[in-house]
């Protein structure tokens, strides 16, 4: 039974002053009034449903626009000379060469994975393919970057089974290898865990589809699954207001997902894409149909004449308001030329997919759409995708700040003997954030698709794209909320370093930048300092090493109260192998192998692992971060990988040197004897600092014999500071730490992997 | 033997996949009469003596609070056996 008593243009002019419930939808006065200007009348609901969703911050990037404009701005001709697609669409395009081209984007599913961890996260995933899928590609990847409240918290156990669940469920049924990512455990994420996803997907050059309707006369098709009152607990405020009161009234605010539905939909798109049969195609996520329709008109400068009752529905309920909004997943838009329509239909019925024509693309700036024979939207499509507000909001330097950067880890109290020092060591690698997260990655699957190189627990996710020539990409994605709390720009700078190192160390050459910011509120000036400062150092950052921004998603309102989280913009970067044969393992292998630390060490442990485990502190600066040392360093891996001079290469990060260590030890279980003595000497620092600073551009490699002279010599050509501290001992299985003692490996082990188990096995 | 048993489906808006995969199998087999299908789960609590209307508030919450997931499931029905 269709709904029938809807409000109509006609009646938006003839009863121009009804009250409309533009409050209850998120709309503020002034953005209520400019609708009515846009319109030169009172929206309908239809129309109110459809601006209120799309200037939404989700949708419109209001609060953020005018910052992210410096990714575009801060850019040279040499960064862009291999970008094909930039900021702005579903996800950027890279050109890897040999005629390929990767796309790569992270987005926040941080609220509905709160609400429903297990398909908040599922259809996170889901989403994430889809823009990747909308770019021409095929998805080869996903990671997650996962932040979760206090690990002993028993929401935070509830949270942490249902996302981790969730990926895999989804992410495992798709075939698609999930190659890395993060865990975090800090209790500001208590009331608001970070569920950003990321996927990769390749395609040839020709492939590339862009969400453009450009062609008038072609038709508007949607396909995939049908229509139903998901992900719009929003507008029943306007449902309330059509359904009389025996109807429903409470819409889910959760969606759920069907991974081999979504699985079908790729295949089938893919096949739309090589038989050359759309001509723009656009993936419904949030806002739905607002979304894909005025984005798709306004992309092409066109308009749109849509009837929403051909939109196929699982309950006929639904009202056009909802139909509008709704976030049902697997659902994509085409635009496909008529006389394509049957070769369309054709590959389209051999999937078993459903879809249905609801209009055309018209030659008027103009998006119209009926219900029946009523107009219930006549609006210019741009207003709605692109010509929304956009704000100054105001910024204020956070009151606690200089307190937060005066209390430095200076005056904490340092071990005093080698015992003690040892009983940190341990403390800090069975820590919820350093221990083995096995716990969390063993439920993914790593392998499917066969491509993979490298995946966790590596510095970075590698996956081949080529068979024939063994042309590979690596990927890496890291955010330090403890040092943006310290100092934003710095911290975010910090991201972006070790991401492009943790590229590096697999000796691919880092090549492109995408992020996910995720924030506190806007409406706070002392976040929005916060938000200024990150995306100012980060477009800083990738302007200095010569990367550019792709495209990124911005979350706001991660807060709970008045607590914001720590400013957490991951940062992800893209890199390029010429033959994944040529990759560097991240832990050692052989015996006898030299372990050289490159870079210097400072002492440098406000914000660290060390800090935050062993005295339960924060505050101080963060470390000193040298991008230009990060590039020369980069260079130079990329340089030993190619002449094969390296054995092994591991980033240094949290927990500094110690745990760097207690990794390549751990990887295959091969031994070492450590001797921190000339490093000691050489950068004036003591055994605490040696072990646990957190230091920038270091790295840990193990070089064989046969090459030690011209591992030096090169080190020594691009002026990267290399000092011996140890060497490989295979049969020992135990790690000897001169001054410090000797442990057991299995014993090194036992605390660092069980303590996932133990917390939520 | 004394059971309480708990019925629970996923709430009517939501999307139920396992339902929609086994709707199209049964359409597939010529079943075309049947236009949906939904699945749900149906949960026996045991008893070793009879059954209270104090064991079926107990149940009523355990279903509510630990059984189903209220965002996206109901409790349709909880009924006893002896």
């Amino acid at each position: 039974m269709r709904v029938t008593n809807v409000d109509t243009v006609t009646q938006a002019f003839e009863e121009s002053d009804k009250d409309q419930p533009w409050k209850e939808l998120g709309l503020k006065e002034d953005e209520y009034q400019s609708i009515k200007d846009i319109l030169g009348r009172r929206p309908t609901s239809s129309e109110l449903a459809m601006y209120s969703v799309m200037w939404s911050e989700h949708c419109s990037y209001k609060s953020s626009k005018i910052y992210l404009r410096q990714f575009g701005e801060k850019v040279t001709p040499e960064m862009k000379k291999d970008l094909m697609v930039g900021m702005g669409e579903n996800a950027g395009v890279v050109d890897v060469g040999e005629g390929l081209a990767v796309t790569f984007k992270v987005e926040s599913h941080n609220h509905p994975s709160y609400i429903e961890p297990f398909q908040g996260a599922a259809t996170g995933v889901g989403g994430i393919v889809r823009d990747i899928l909308t770019m021409g590609a095929r998805p080869v990847a996903v990671m997650d970057q996962l932040r979760f409240g206090a690990p002993e918290s028993a929401d935070t156990a509830r949270v942490v089974h249902g996302v981790t669940a969730g990926i895999s469920f989804y992410g495992n049924c798709l075939g698609l290898p999930n190659i890395g990512g993060e865990t975090v455990f800090d209790k500001v994420y208590q009331g608001n865990p970070l569920v950003n996803a990321l996927a990769v997907g390749v395609m040839k050059h020709e492939d590339l589809k862009l969400a453009k309707a450009t062609n008038p006369g072609d038709l508007v098709i949607l396909f995939g699954a049908r229509t139903g009152a998901e992900g719009m607990a929003g507008v029943s405020v306007l449902a309330s207001e059509t359904f009389d009161s025996t109807g429903p009234t409470k819409r889910p605010a959760v969606q759920v997902g069907d991974p081999f539905a979504e699985k079908v939909l790729i295949e089938c798109c893919l096949e739309l894409f090589y038989a050359g049969v759309v001509a723009g195609i656009q993936d419904l996520g949030g806002a739905g149909i607002s979304c894909a329709t005025s984005e798709l008109a306004s992309n092409g400068g066109k308009g749109m004449r849509v009837q929403l009752q051909d939109v196929l529905l699982r309950d006929d309920s639904l009202t056009p308001e909802e139909i509008l909004m709704s976030e049902s997943q697997e659902r994509m838009m085409g635009i496909v030329p008529k006389e394509s329509l049957e070769a369309f239909e054709a590959i389209v019925n051999k999937w078993e997919v459903e879809y249905s024509v609801l209009g055309e693309v018209i030659d008027e700036d103009r998006l119209y759409i009926n219900w029946g024979d009523k107009e219930i939207v006549n609006v210019p499509p741009r207003t709605v995708a692109h010509d929304g507000p956009v704000y100054n909001r105001p910024v204020a330097y956070p009151s606690y700040q200089d307190a937060l950067n005066a209390n430095s880890s200076s005056s904490l109290k340092r071990a005093e003997n080698p015992a003690e020092l040892a009983a940190q060591l341990l403390a800090i690698l069975s820590s919820p954030n350093q221990a083995d997260k096995s716990w969390v990655t063993a439920q993914y699957d790593k392998y499917v698709m066969g491509n993979t190189a490298l995946a966790m627990p590596d510095d970075a996710g590698m996956v081949r794209v080529s068979e024939e020539t063994g042309l590979g990409i690596t990927i890496a994605t890291d955010a330090n909320g403890k040092y943006c709390q310290l100092d934003p720009q710095q911290g975010v700078k910090l991201a972006l370093a070790e991401a492009y190192r943790n590229v590096a160390v697999t000796g691919a050459k880092p090549k492109a930048v995408t992020n996910c910011l995720n924030f506190g509120s806007p409406e706070n000036p002392e976040v929005m300092w916060q938000f200024k400062e990150a995306t100012q150092g980060l477009a800083d950052g990738c302007l200095e090493l010569g990367i550019p921004v792709t495209g990124g998603n911005v979350s706001f309102y991660n807060q709970t109260g008045d607590v914001a989280i720590y400013p957490t913009p991951v940062v992800g970067v893209l890199g390029v192998i010429d033959d994944v044969a040529r990759r560097i393992p991240s832990g050692w292998q052989d015996e006898g192998n030299n372990i050289y630390l490159l870079g210097e060490t400072r002492d440098e442990l406000d914000g660290s692992a060390w800090a935050e485990t062993i005295h339960s502190h924060l505050g101080g600066k963060p470390p000193i971060v040298d991008l230009k040392k990060e590039e020369q360093l980069a260079q130079l891996l990329h340089g030993a990988a190619i002449q094969g001079l390296i054995e092994s290469a591991h980033d240094i990060s949290e927990g500094g040197v110690a745990v760097a260590i207690a990794e390549s030890c751990l990887r295959f279980n091969v031994g070492a004897r450590i001797w921190l003595g000339d490093l000691i000497d050489r950068d004036n620092i003591d055994m605490t600092a040696a072990l646990f600073s957190e230091s920038q551009a270091r790295v840990l490699v193990a070089v064989g014999r046969e090459d030690d002279v011209k591992f030096q010599a090169l080190c020594e050509a691009r002026g990267v500071p290399c000092v011996r501290i140890g060497v490989t001992d295979k049969e020992s299985e135990a790690l000897e730490i001169q001054g410090i003692g000797t442990m057991q490996l299995n014993e090194v082990r036992e605390g660092w992997a069980k303590a996932l188990p133990e917390l939520f096995g | 033997m004394p059971k309480i048993i708990v019925e629970i489906m996923p709430k009517q808006d939501l999307l139920d996949p396992q339902g929609k995969a086994v709707a199209n199998a049964l359409h597939r087999s010529g079943h075309n009469e049947i236009t949906n299908v939904r699945i749900g789960k149906r949960i026996e609590l045991h008893f070793d003596r009879a059954i209270t209307q104090g064991d079926l508030d107990a149940a009523k919450e355990i279903a509510s609070s630990f059984l189903s997931n209220d965002v996206i499931e109901d409790v349709v029905a909880i009924t006893k056996e002896d």
